[in-house]
């Protein structure tokens, strides 16, 4: 059986109004376990009001050697961006 | 890709300051250096507590209990940080650990000094923090992502460890002739160790040239240690105590201070663990381990025990 305790990813909320933000990781047994953890790890000088841990297994992510090919549609669409639009000087406030 | 085309990617990151992520293809020794590095900080953290959990106890006041208390706990959490950094690069914690308890890794040679008075408890913050954050500013800019977070969010904290060390050491000098002759000595004795913990010299440095190509390190041990002397001295006078070194003098032409050799001998046994504490250092990490195998088998087993009912344990889930 392994016994080494599994690894938790950290998010914390540093005030109301803001998301949770990844701040690091830690191993505990379990959740609560692991919230306890990053609140001694990560809190100590009041650095949040909320803390979310997610069991590292459970995080997926892209891989970044396909960023290029993952991204490419983006690239070539400026007409997302509002300075795209030919517009006169005089119009205002828009 | 081709790992010659890998390696031209990864070189114009570093070229272009663009930090390199976990999942990013990297060299095996960058790596391997990085590991080494970012696993020999945390130990150096956690050995680092047992010298100053020595006088815990038997702190003055109240006031230096609880700062010393939240000092000691804070090097706990630098410990976390880092071997959590290290981590990154797929080494396993249970590895680090092994590594450290068995010998096989090395960790910062100062903590193989003993905290013999209260003035060392001053000392080392001043000294022996104050040298860590010459060396760890640099690395907050490290190119390796994760250490480079985990270096800006230690040295955030650290400054509060040099501060509290230099009042304690104000303190005594301000206090009776014993009290100032007790924090003579505690300079007398952690001065050439702390320069020490910049490394060898650069000529005789193994790793500095590579490490400062990948941008790993910003300053050689020399440049970072000679920062370090020019500090002190002024630091010392405000204090009214003398650094022991008889070659330390002020060189208009360089506008740095000149000062004595340091005792290499002394460095390189003392990494080789003939210091007055390795023995010591080591037996009660080990002892520590050991002991505290029944909490995690406890908490592991209530863990599982508890796993198959909800997945998610008692939490709520944060849409909720």
């Amino acid at each position: 059986m392994n016994n080494e305790e599994p690894l938790w990813e950290v998010f914390i909320r540093s005030k109301q109004g803001l998301d949770h933000k990844h701040v690091g990781s830690l191993h505990a047994a379990d959740a609560q376990t692991a919230i306890e953890n990053a609140r001694d790890v990560y809190t100590r000088r009041m650095e949040g009001v909320s803390i979310w841990v997610v069991e590292s297994k459970n995080i997926h992510s892209s891989n970044p050697d396909e960023a290029a090919s993952l991204y490419d549609p983006a690239n070539d669409k400026i007409y997302r961006h509002p300075t795209f639009y030919n517009l006169p000087d005089e119009l205002k406030h828009m | 890709m081709a790992t010659e085309e890998l390696q031209k990617v990864f070189d114009d990151k570093i070229a272009e300051e663009i930090r390199i992520e976990p999942k990013d293809w990297m060299p095996d020794d960058y790596r391997k250096t990085l590991i080494r590095q970012i696993s020999q900080h945390a130990h150096s953290e956690i050995v680092g507590m047992l010298p100053e959990a020595n006088w815990i106890t038997r702190a003055p006041s109240l006031r230096r209990k609880a700062t010393l208390l939240a000092k000691v706990q804070d090097e706990a959490g630098h410990g976390l940080y880092l071997y959590s950094a290290a981590e990154t690069m797929g080494i396993t914690r249970e590895e680090m650990v092994d590594q450290l308890l068995s010998g096989k890794a090395k960790y910062s040679s100062i903590f193989n000094y003993p905290t013999l008075t209260w003035a060392d408890i001053g000392a080392i913050g001043w000294l022996v923090d104050g040298a860590a954050i010459m060396n760890q500013v640099p690395l907050c800019r490290a190119s390796y992502g994760p250490y480079a977070r985990a270096m800006v969010r230690i040295c955030k904290e650290e400054s509060f460890h040099q501060r509290q060390g230099f009042e304690i050491l104000l303190t005594l000098c301000k206090g009776s002739k014993e009290q100032k002759e007790m924090a003579q000595d505690a300079l007398n004795r952690w001065w050439w160790p702390s320069l020490m913990m910049f490394g060898p010299n650069d000529d005789t440095s193994p790793h500095t040239a590579q490490s400062m190509k990948w941008k790993i390190k910003r300053f050689s041990n020399d440049e970072l240690r000679q920062k370090f002397v020019d500090v002190c001295n002024e630091q010392a006078d405000i204090l009214g105590i003398t650094i022991p070194d008889d070659k330390l003098v002020w060189n208009e032409k360089r506008q740095h201070y000149d000062f004595g050799e340091i005792n290499w001998n002394e460095f390189f046994n003392v990494i080789k663990g003939n210091g007055p504490c390795n023995k010591e250092r080591l037996a009660a990490r080990v002892s520590a381990h050991e002991n505290g195998e029944w909490v995690r088998e406890a908490a592991l087993a209530y863990a599982r025990k508890k796993a198959p009912k909800s997945p998610s344990g008692e939490f709520e889930s944060f849409r909720n």
